[in-house]
């Protein structure tokens, strides 16, 4: 079975298009977010508290919203799981007075206390989750690390395995796919959460190994085609990974909704990110990793050419098979 | 068949067998995560602070007995910070006097002199360092104790935080998360003073025998009157003490919880040999006066001496038999240097734990499920070859969890999941190059090779990149989110070793039967 034979579309010329949509849904995003007053962080990253309960009986989410309307700030409750599990999730923010003489659990007191003077029936606190400010700049900080050096050790790797103009495209590329998946979360109303920081991570990861394919045909096709113009060994190099980049983006994509379908409440951030990063990866590596490395390879083509003299760096002629064992 | 091939088929075999004997049973041999097993997470930071006040006021009083002991009147001393205080009103031309007395001192505090006769103390930074290091470092171990003496199966007490004064504990299974809590940060700071006045109802009326002047070597220590029934909201009392303790916590041997002689629950204690010398001189030389039991600074009891005693003793109050057992416990344990506060608690109820897992497999078969049918109906026959590849790989990735211990998380579950993405990305890649080559007419066998070889480096740029990234979601990750990284970063490298060795195997081994002309891809 083949999805495409000898697939030969001009991806190439369609670039100006791509970047321009691609900037078009990361400033929709930007703005959505900035009317928001920034990206929404969860309690990992702004500290706060979370209880689960569980009741006996059914209960609604008003009803449990109304019983801890004492509780001072801005509260989500919501249905925890599947409405047959009675598990409802109340978040509250962080109060001021926290982590002074251990009272960080102040709330999830304050908040059963509370349930337990309504009329709601028996209930059972099945989790919670309390995370001071001083842990929540922590993992803030972490977070952020985490992000910057993955990104920055993948360039390194990348400008060593390659040449250093699509190692730009490859950065340029994992940044467009960190901005457009949280466009996407913030537009669906997802916390940014570890959790989803993992998953932009791993998502780097993905959109990175699809450029890798690419990338690598390409400089295979550099020592065959080497009258082509620049942009058609690109095109051919993408083209001939066309049926691979999306087989495997479908088959990935199935494990991932998987996860979000049966992976329970709390993977549902992580499998919905994964989601929107392999289909923006899969996006990117076709229209916009190799884009950018052929517009950054032209420019500097053209500044050399008053300067022919010049010693080759980041030159358009592939480093023949100094960087690779085969 | 050739030889080669049989021994490449045979490693494969042993490394399936090794496996499968590594992890099996999995409920034993793969170690879950807090939040699929349930548990507490918590987060304390240790105040450093009082450590370092603590040290500073002990000097200060050094300093006071050594000046009046040179004969220096009217000198007064206050504490400015936890690392400094302050001496003023050292009279003039007893200038010499005042340093020799604070000779010892300077040797952990710098000395800087005021104008007229003042001085102030600050600490000396590496002594700051040191007491803060020492005050962490015998929290840990005070933690550890504790935790040991719940009887929590596998707990953890490590360091954490980039300023070092933080501490993590977990605690697997814990079914009662606030008595846990409450026993860690307890600082149980036991002391056993003699009492010079009291019980009085208000901290005047003990002064105002004195002339309304606190004595300088006295405190007052609130505390309850010892008549109530357990449980009971009985009014407070103040008494007089001496500031000196006769013997404190860290005298103790032991501590298990008794009865008193109205039968109320009550811990009795006995002292080590040092402890038992001062508690017996102290004892008999003070009979038929009060002996208070100050513990966390408030008087628990304070029972009249009647004798002389050694090394026994008894604290009553109005403890519940839930309280006695605990506090014998942490007197047990001995005291922290310091107080702790919560940064963070995570609790997973078992329950929800239990939830987590059933969905997090659910999730992994049902995406395994998806991928095997996609396999099978885009590859065919040698989508069995992908399939067989990728269970290979799950089944090393789950022994090589149990082999270095990793902990299995909800997130690790989902790098499960990603591994089987993985999996399939490099097999993907080579079945493709396969086909092109056959595109290119050319022979089974020479298409086969040529797709691996072209590929294998690919393949190992891909997991290169992923497995950086995947390193430094381990090095900031926490808890569950390492694990995330463990089980992807296991997964990376045992695909290579699947996608790339075995898949090729098991396509020369069909093919080493027969000669075939096409092949099912």
């Amino acid at each position: 079975m083949q999805i495409f034979t000898k697939p030969n579309y001009n991806f190439i010329k369609w670039r100006w298009h791509a970047i321009a949509l691609s900037l078009v849904v990361i400033a929709a995003g930007l703005l959505f977010m900035w009317s928001k007053g920034g990206m929404p962080l969860g309690i990992d990253f702004k500290g706060g508290t979370i209880i689960i309960f569980k009741f006996e009986n059914a209960v609604h989410e008003d009803d449990v919203r109304a019983a801890l309307d004492k509780m001072p700030g801005e509260k989500v409750v919501q249905q925890y799981g599947a409405a047959s599990a009675r598990e409802i999730l109340v978040r509250l923010p962080q109060n001021v007075q926290q982590e002074e003489g251990g009272l960080l659990d102040r709330d999830v007191k304050a908040a059963t206390a509370a349930l337990e003077q309504s009329s709601l029936g028996k209930f059972e606190v099945i989790g919670t989750e309390v995370v001071g400010p001083v842990i929540g700049a922590q993992l803030q900080r972490k977070g952020l690390l985490a992000t910057l050096f993955s990104i920055l050790g993948i360039t390194a790797y990348i400008a060593f395995r390659f040449r250093p103009s699509f190692a730009i495209g490859a950065i340029v590329a994992t940044f467009h796919d960190i901005l457009v998946t949280l466009a996407f979360l913030a537009f669906f109303g997802y916390d940014l959460s570890l959790n989803v920081v993992a998953a932009i991570l791993t998502i780097t990861g993905y959109s990175v190994n699809d450029t890798i394919v690419i990338f690598d045909r390409v400089r295979e096709n550099f020592r065959s085609m080497r009258r082509d113009s620049l942009e058609h060994v690109v095109n051919v190099g993408v083209n001939q990974t066309l049926g691979r980049t999306i087989i495997t983006a479908g088959a990935t994509l199935l494990s991932v909704v998987a996860l979000y379908l049966f992976g329970g409440e709390v993977l549902k951030g992580f499998a919905f990110t994964m989601i929107v990063g392999i289909i923006s990866g899969t996006y990117s590596t076709i229209f916009i990793a190799a884009a950018v490395a052929i517009i950054l390879s032209r420019q500097r083509e053209q500044a050399k050419v008053p300067a022919a003299e010049a010693p080759a760096g980041g030159a358009r002629k592939p480093k023949n098979g100094k960087n690779r064992a085969s | 068949m050739d030889k080669n091939l049989r021994w490449r088929a045979l490693a494969i075999l042993a490394v399936v067998a090794i496996s499968i004997w590594g992890f099996y049973p999995p409920q034993k041999k793969v170690r879950l995560g807090l939040d699929l097993q349930g548990g507490v997470h918590l987060v304390l930071r240790v105040q450093t602070d009082d450590a370092l006040r603590l040290d500073t006021e002990t000097t200060m009083e050094q300093l006071r007995e050594a000046v009046e002991a040179k004969g220096l009147i009217n000198v007064t001393f206050a504490g400015v910070d936890p690392t400094r205080f302050k001496v003023d009103g050292v009279p003039q031309g007893q200038d010499a006097a005042f340093r020799e007395a604070a000779a010892e001192v300077e040797t952990r505090f710098n000395r800087e002199s005021g104008t007229g006769g003042s001085y102030s103390f600050v600490m000396k930074p590496n002594m700051i360092v040191q007491l803060r290091e020492d005050a962490v470092e015998q929290a840990l171990q005070t933690i550890e104790r504790r935790v040991n003496e719940l009887g929590v199966a596998e707990p953890i007490v490590a360091r954490t935080g980039a300023a070092g004064d933080q501490i993590m504990v977990q605690l697997p299974g814990v079914a009662n998360p606030q008595r846990a809590k409450d026993i860690i940060r307890s600082t149980a700071l036991l002391e056993l003073k003699l009492v010079e006045d009291g019980p009085a109802s208000t901290k005047e009326q003990l002064l105002q025998a004195r002339g309304g002047v606190m004595p300088g070597n006295m405190d007052v220590v609130p505390g309850v009157s010892d008549t109530g029934a357990p449980g009971d909201r009985a009014e407070t009392v103040y008494y007089l003490v001496r500031k000196v303790a006769v013997v404190t916590g860290r005298d103790l041997r032991n501590a298990k919880p008794s009865l008193d002689e109205t039968n109320r629950p009550a811990v009795s204690f006995s002292l080590n040999t040092d402890g038992a010398r001062k508690f017996g001189k102290a004892t008999g030389e003070n009979i038929g006066r009060r002996l208070a039991i100050i513990l966390d600074g408030r008087v628990q009891s304070a029972p009249v001496i009647e004798g002389r005693i050694f090394d026994e003793g008894r604290i009553s109050g109005t403890f519940t038999q839930q309280e006695v057992q605990d506090l014998s416990l942490i007197l047990r344990s001995g005291a922290l240097p310091a107080s702790l506060t919560y940064l963070e608690e995570r609790t997973v109820g078992p329950s929800l734990g239990a939830d987590s897992i059933r969905s997090g497999v659910t999730a992994a078969l049902g995406g395994l499920l998806l991928v095997v049918i996609f396999l099978l109906i885009y590859y065919k026959l040698s989508g069995v070859n992908a399939i067989a590849a990728m269970v290979i790989n799950l089944i090393v990735l789950l022994a090589m969890m149990s082999y270095l211990d990793a902990t299995m998380t909800l997130p690790g579950i989902a790098g499960f999941i990603l591994t089987i993405g993985m999996g399939v990305d490099s097999n993907v890649l080579i079945f493709e190059r396969i086909k092109e080559e056959l595109a290119a007419q050319k022979g089974v066998k020479q298409a086969i090779a040529a797709g691996f070889d072209r590929v294998f480096l690919t393949i190992l740029d891909t997991h290169v990149a992923s497995l950086i990234s995947a390193a430094f979601l381990f090095q900031f990750g926490t808890g569950p989110i390492r694990g995330f990284a463990t089980t992807l970063s296991i997964g990376l490298l045992s695909n290579v070793f699947t996608s790339v060795f075995v898949s090729r195997t098991l396509f020369e081994l069909v093919l080493s039967r027969r000669r075939a002309a096409t092949l099912s891809i």
